[in-house]
């Protein structure tokens, strides 16, 4: 019984993970950018699609919706006013701008929490829930919303590996992952690449907040723990690896459900990073590693 | 004099200054037509917090509408906390040395106030706690009163707190549906410390076992394991001290369809926006207050509640009721006492007022919880409502009951059995 509970609970919790880090490792594969204020992101999501319903009395699909577009805009904001400046920027020498990126996502983020915890209170925010209501799987007494939650998951990632592997978009994003001067050679402008990027990411962290909102709910101090849990993932899978961030999410969501069912609540996260120090130092790559 | 010494100083340096200020400062405390200023340290970003400022300033509206005290205008100096024991010494230090405010009112949360407390006797300036629960605190004024005399409890101490929860469960509970057992479920915090000890004490007394005793973090996000496992053991009810998590538990418990209802404190649940905050949710859940939007505890209650809630919008959390009780009671005393604070500590003891909560007098001196209030039938009583309908109905005490228990379709009573 406790075994099934286990593998329900951890898989819906490992395709939320899988979601949130999806994107996360993408821009990091296609542009080398380590964009800390994605759990800032999440919760601006979040908050979107909870205001919608609590303030604009929005049914849960246009909440869902607003969220998502939302989460899309900021995303595009993170891009344009912070990340594109410092690329662009003559001032910075190459090899300094990922730490300047790196730090201006992180306060970048930062500002985003303290703006959500004064307009909006730093008190946890739910999402309403498309579905409601529990089914029994095996036993175990499953709110129908984590199904939801597993399904869109997996369907929207399958949607993002038909768009990169079968569209010539998608084809020159992957090819901009793997060398991008040869992209530039083909006639295909980076910048255009890295818009469609960070579009794609914005709709990934979008769907990945709203989902959390219905399934858990966050509150502006989720920021950091939201950031810190996509980034264990994607270094465990192999930074900018999104078949190494799909298999980690699903490594570290598990050993926290076990953790949290077997040990404690409180000890939840403390295996996972545990486990990304010792692999830091048997296989520094990552699990998926190609370096 | 002190003024300069404690600006130019760093955080870390402020103990020393304030030793500094204490020796230096000579205040004066003429009487004169200078505004009576009350500072009012909270925490804007919480929900529960943001009705302190909120209320305070309302009452000070009202004093002052009515010609002030001894003619004199109250005016509210509001700091932001954030939450943060450190940020709210150092706003309680600046409205004593630079804002030199008569009195405080200060925060929600037990390890903010605790922190506070030695700073009201070397600064030697009052404070009053609209939401704190802690018995520590009192006790605290038990063990050093000439120091620590300037803090006051203007809201129940945990002890009491578990005390109604038991006292309502036996009337709703054990004597109406026949339950017999209960997991108690509390966030690891210094305020439910003493609430879960009084919880194991008083919940045998009215006939219900205590299978378990659960203690999670408060950063606790997923709340399944802990549901599961208390579904494990089968009792009857749940009995908790939640406050830093409210939103969370309630929509995961809902989600997932956990048969067993919840009764006890949870401070985020005595909000009025908790509804929406958990899109209804919350439907069934039994919570603890000192009052209630609907509810009549005193003459006051109501025209409090409908003022607040046309000045701001929403109805006031449970700090709000006391923040702006302790506002009066603070001009009260000042009216009798004056501004010297060690007159003004002899003034607020006296004090005997009826407010939006009930009667507020204070604890003497020979308690073991000095300056905490007094509770019982003819001063607080508490009351144990339940969230129906997006609606808070006040089940007890039946004399102010305005409605009747009622579960969600989900919660399976007597599920021991």
């Amino acid at each position: 019984m406790l075994f099934w509970q286990i593998l329900i609970d951890g898989f819906a919790i490992s395709s939320l993970y899988a979601l949130g880090a999806t994107g996360f490792a993408l821009i990091f594969g296609v542009s080398g950018v380590l964009n800390l204020s994605h759990g800032a992101l999440m919760v601006t999501a979040v908050v979107a699609a909870w205001a919608a319903g609590d303030q604009l009395h929005a049914g849960p699909y246009a909440g869902a919706g607003l969220g998502v577009g939302v989460g899309l805009a900021a995303s595009m904001l993170t891009y344009f006013l912070i990340v594109r400046p410092l690329q662009q920027s003559r001032k910075i020498r190459e090899e300094e701008k990922e730490i300047f990126i790196l730090t201006a996502t992180l306060l970048w983020g930062i500002m985003i929490q303290e703006l959500i915890a004064y307009l909006y209170t730093n008190n946890a925010k739910t999402v309403a829930p498309i579905v409601e209501g529990v089914v029994s799987i095996v036993g175990v007494r499953t709110p129908s919303n984590e199904i939801f939650t597993a399904v869109v998951c997996w369907l929207v990632i399958a949607v993002l590996w038909l768009l990169v592997n079968r569209t010539r978009a998608g084809k020159a994003v992957l090819a901009a992952s793997m060398n991008p001067r040869g992209v530039t050679l083909l006639g295909i402008e980076l910048s255009q690449v890295y818009i469609a990027v960070w579009a794609i990411y914005g709709v990934l962290v979008g769907i990945a907040g709203v989902l959390l909102g219905m399934f858990l709910g966050v509150s502006s101090y989720s920021v950091g723990p939201l950031t810190a849990s996509a980034f264990s993932i994607v270094v465990l899978g192999a930074l900018g690896s999104v078949s190494g961030a799909l298999i980690a999410a699903y490594v570290v969501g598990y050993l926290e459900t076990l953790t949290a069912y077997l040990i404690s609540p409180a000890y939840r996260t403390i295996p996972a990073l545990l486990l990304l120090v010792a692999v830091m130092y048997v296989r520094p790559q990552g699990l998926l590693g190609r370096r | 004099m002190s003024k300069f010494v404690s600006r130019g100083i760093s955080a870390t340096l402020s103990a020393s200054a304030a030793v500094v200020a204490l020796t230096l400062a000579t205040p004066s405390y003429a009487q004169s037509n200078e505004p009576i200023k009350i500072g009012v340290i909270a925490e804007a970003q919480a929900v529960a917090g943001s009705s302190i400022p909120q209320a305070a300033q309302m009452a000070a509206d009202e004093i002052n509408a009515k010609g002030g005290v001894n003619g004199r205008k109250i005016e509210i100096v509001s700091y932001d906390d954030h939450s943060s024991a450190a940020e709210a010494v150092r706003a309680f230090q600046r409205a004593a040395n630079e804002d030199h405010v008569n009195a405080v009112i200060a925060s929600y949360i037990s390890e903010v106030v605790l922190a506070l407390e030695p700073w009201t006797g070397r600064l030697k300036t009052v404070m009053v706690t609209p939401g704190a629960a802690s018995d520590v605190i009192t006790q605290n004024i038990a063990k050093d009163y000439n120091n620590l005399k300037y803090t006051f409890h203007g809201y129940l101490t945990s002890t009491s707190l578990a005390d109604q929860v038991c006292a309502a469960a036996q009337d709703l509970l054990v004597n109406n549906l026949h339950m017999k057992s209960a997991v108690v479920m509390s966030e690891d915090a210094a305020w439910t410390t003493p609430l879960d000890e009084e919880y194991l004490k008083c919940l045998p007394k009215i006939g219900m076992k205590v299978i378990d005793h659960i203690r999670f973090s408060p950063d606790t996000t997923d709340f399944t394991p802990i549901f599961n496992k208390i579904e494990g053991e089968k009792p009857d009810v749940m009995v908790t001290g939640i406050s830093h998590v409210g939103v969370q538990p309630t929509v995961q418990w809902k989600q997932q369809e956990v048969p067993i209802p919840m009764i006890g404190v949870a401070s985020q649940a005595t909000n009025s926006s908790f509804w929406n905050d958990t899109n209804g949710a919350t439907e069934g859940v039994l919570y603890q207050a000192v009052s209630g939007p609907d509810v009549a505890v005193t003459s006051k209650t109501l025209p409090f509640v409908n003022a607040f809630k046309a000045k701001y919008g929403n109805f006031p959390s449970y700090c709000g009721y006391t923040a702006y009780d302790e506002v009066y009671y603070i001009a009260d005393a000042i009216k009798r006492g004056g501004t010297d604070p060690d007159k003004l500590v002899d003034a607020l003891e006296k004090t005997d007022y009826v407010g939006t909560i009930g009667r507020v007098q204070f604890k003497g001196k020979d308690s073991p919880n000095p300056h905490a209030l007094k509770i019982g039938a003819d001063t607080i009583t508490g009351l144990m409502l339940q969230w129906q309908n997006g609606k808070q109905v006040n089940l007890w005490p039946p004399g102010v009951a305005n409605g009747k228990l009622k579960f969600p379709p989900f919660i399976k009573l007597g599920s021991a059995d």
